[in-house]
């Protein structure tokens, strides 16, 4: 490959994303007659939310070069946490919730004192606390459904009218932390400093940045985030379900992926995550409206995986 | 650029609009995962359905057993897609029902197929194997055919807390002449003669896996209950390595085409066979008389059970492995 071309790389890594969804957008515009309305658009947004924050979280570990395994199942315990408390113990929704999301913030400082205080690698730790939170959720719950949930804690599932469009609260709630997470990035000093660690975190070192205070409040800050997540779930689903979360560490790893940030930490966006996000989302709703089975969605991520960490290597290399 | 493409997407759906035939009946089929050789029967059985009556079918599935987040996003998108009738089997019995009742209030009409919901009144009708009825058959033939002779019993089971595991195995310990356990019972029962039960979650691996070490902690057993055929398969394997699969009896559910076939070798002694694709061909035509009539199906439909064996004993009813083969997973019936 020449010079120029490579030379031009950097534009597609971030631009590439955005081509692939809106022409997935445009083919299943094409076959189903469906697809290209507003309310079509809100019920994708609705049903990426999970995955969507749980996605904000993976996306601030990726950059410092970490990963996180456990984030699926720390989001499941927290959904069992918030509704069994409401539920079996009486607690206050509001409370409830609360609990849920610390426990959840919780595993991701335990992660993080692993990481930075005995140098663990992150992939070991979260593998191990994956693990740990999974048989927790189900020795707690007893491998049980919690139903019957109050009605505060379902509020990000209710909608209210744009227009003709039903949009749902908790769709608003992971757009407005997506924009939150984008301008801390952008716009201040931890924001920098976490890109600065995930570049090179000896040089960050030396250029006065404490890097393991960064990198314990970044796991944290996932923690929350799947705490949040948790709280989207049970809103979503209506139910504490001790089975869920199974594949949402390796689909937010694929949203990250896919949204063009590298594995190598440092570069990337949170912006690129939600498109990446968004992607799995249409190809699932725009093949099963044209009734394709949903086997093809996973074909069709899979070789996009690809592609997007070949784009991203082949970057790497030149800088 | 992006607002070319925008204008050129608007105007792609405008045309295609005008493409889509309007009066054909949507049905959608959800089942727990794609791959699955008993819900790919099922998608062949409501495909064929679907075909010969004229309706459109779409089918989904979640990623894995249990994932419960995928089956509500597949009920969104065959609501959105125009689905008037949904047949699903619920991956969690539990979790599921919410979103079974926006569909329904919709005015959808959801029918499960193979597992119930909970409660199964979230459903307008539940077309599946009576699951009990399973267990008790090979419950029966296997105290039948030790005649006598004192059991050692081996259960290898679904996965913690599920239905249907729960209800074979309490059918097949009913069968077997243990006193108490009826279809409602939702915990799994033990007798005196079971020294071993363990969670192979229908999988061949983890159940060679239990067997082996449940002949470690009594290599007396002589009897061996299986969730299905795959877990039958992996205790053959484990019991073969062990170099007891002579004296060893196993029973089981399902009635696969390989597990007949395994019924056939001899590896299986008995099995008891269900048809889903009987159930998903019932779940299709019932969604297209909802479309003509507007009539909707409702309550519990027995899909059939048959016990399958090619030694047979006299007090049990059952057919040979020919009948099995012919109409493995309901090929005919």
């Amino acid at each position: 490959m020449n010079a120029r071309l490579l030379n031009r790389l950097p534009p597609v890594a971030t631009l590439g994303p955005v081509v692939a969804l809106l022409a997935a957008c445009l083919f299943f515009a094409s076959q189903s007659d469906r697809f290209f309305s507003g309310q079509n658009f809100s019920l994708i947004l609705q049903q990426v939310m999970v995955v969507g924050v749980i996605a904000i979280g993976q996306t601030l570990i990726i950059l410092t070069a970490g990963i996180d395994l456990s984030c699926g199942m720390a989001m499941a315990l927290g959904t069992i946490v918030m509704t069994k408390f409401a539920v079996d113990h009486g607690m206050n929704p509001y409370l409830a919730i609360l609990c849920g999301v610390l426990v959840c913030t919780l595993i991701g400082a335990i992660n993080g004192a692993l990481v930075t205080k005995i140098r663990l690698p992150a992939f070991i730790v979260t593998l191990g606390t994956m693990n740990i939170a999974f048989a927790v959720m189900q020795i707690y719950s007893q491998a049980q459904t919690v139903s019957n949930l109050p009605d505060a804690m379902m509020f990000f599932g209710n909608t209210f009218h744009l227009g003709q469009t039903t949009i749902t609260y908790g769709t608003v709630l992971m757009l407005g932390l997506y924009i939150l997470t984008w301008l801390f990035l952008r716009e201040t000093a931890p924001g920098r400093h976490l890109y600065a660690v995930g570049n090179n975190p000896e040089s960050a070192r030396l250029t006065g940045i404490a890097t393991n205070k960064v990198l314990l409040g970044v796991y944290m800050a996932a923690g929350m985030f799947y705490g949040i997540a948790a709280l989207l779930s049970v809103a979503r689903m209506g139910v504490g379900d001790p089975q869920g979360g199974t594949t949402d560490n390796l689909d937010s790893i694929t949203a990250v992926v896919l949204g063009g940030t590298s594995l190598f930490g440092g570069r990337g966006t949170v912006f690129g995550t939600l498109i990446g996000v968004l992607i799995v989302g249409v190809f699932r709703n725009g093949l099963t409206l044209m009734g394709v089975p949903s086997v093809y969605q996973v074909l069709v991520t899979g070789i996009l995986v690809i592609l997007a960490v070949a784009t991203d290597q082949l970057t790497h290399k030149k800088g | 650029m992006l607002f070319k493409l925008t204008i050129v997407a608007t105007v792609l759906a405008a045309s295609a609009s005008m493409a889509i035939a309007a009066d054909q009946p949507i049905i959608g089929l959800i089942t727990k995962t794609e791959t699955n050789p008993f819900f790919v029967k099922m998608k062949e059985g409501a495909q064929e359905m679907a075909t010969a009556k004229g309706a459109k079918l779409l089918s989904a599935s979640g990623k894995s057993d249990g994932d419960n987040a995928g089956q509500v996003t597949a009920i969104e998108n065959m609501i959105a897609a125009g689905a008037k009738t949904i047949l699903i089997t619920p991956s969690n019995s539990k979790a599921i029902v919410p979103a079974i009742k926006k569909a329904r209030d919709q005015g959808i009409m959801v029918i499960t197929l193979d597992s119930p919901t909970d409660p199964q009144s979230a459903v307008d009708a539940l077309f599946a194997t009576d699951n009990y009825k399973a267990g008790v058959l090979i419950g029966e033939y296997a105290k039948a055919a030790m005649k006598g002779k004192p059991a050692k019993i081996a259960m290898l089971d679904l996965l913690p807390g599920h239905p249907v595991g729960i209800t074979r195995h309490n059918g097949f310990l009913s069968g077997f002449g243990a006193p108490g356990l009826d279809g409602k019972t939702m915990t799994l029962g033990k007798t005196a003669d079971v020294v071993c039960m363990a969670d192979s979650w229908g999988d061949q691996a983890k159940a060679q896996t239990v067997m082996e070490n449940c002949l470690q902690k009594n290599p007396e057993i002589n009897l061996v209950y299986t969730i299905n055929e795959p877990a039958a398969a992996g205790a053959y394997k484990a019991l073969k390595a062990a170099g007891k699969e002579k004296g060893v009896m196993i029973v089981s559910i399902d009635g696969g085409c390989t597990g007949i076939a395994d019924v056939k070798a001899g590896m299986i002694a008995a099995t008891s066979q269900q048809y889903p694709l009987k159930m998903a061909a019932l779940g299709v035509a019932a969604g297209i008389d909802f479309a003509k009539t507007g009539k909707k199906a409702s309550g519990y439909v027995d899909t059939g059970v048959t016990l399958i064996t090619d030694k047979k004993q006299e007090t049990v009813d059952s057919k040979d492995t020919n009948y099995g083969m012919g109409a493995c997973w309901g090929k005919k019936s």
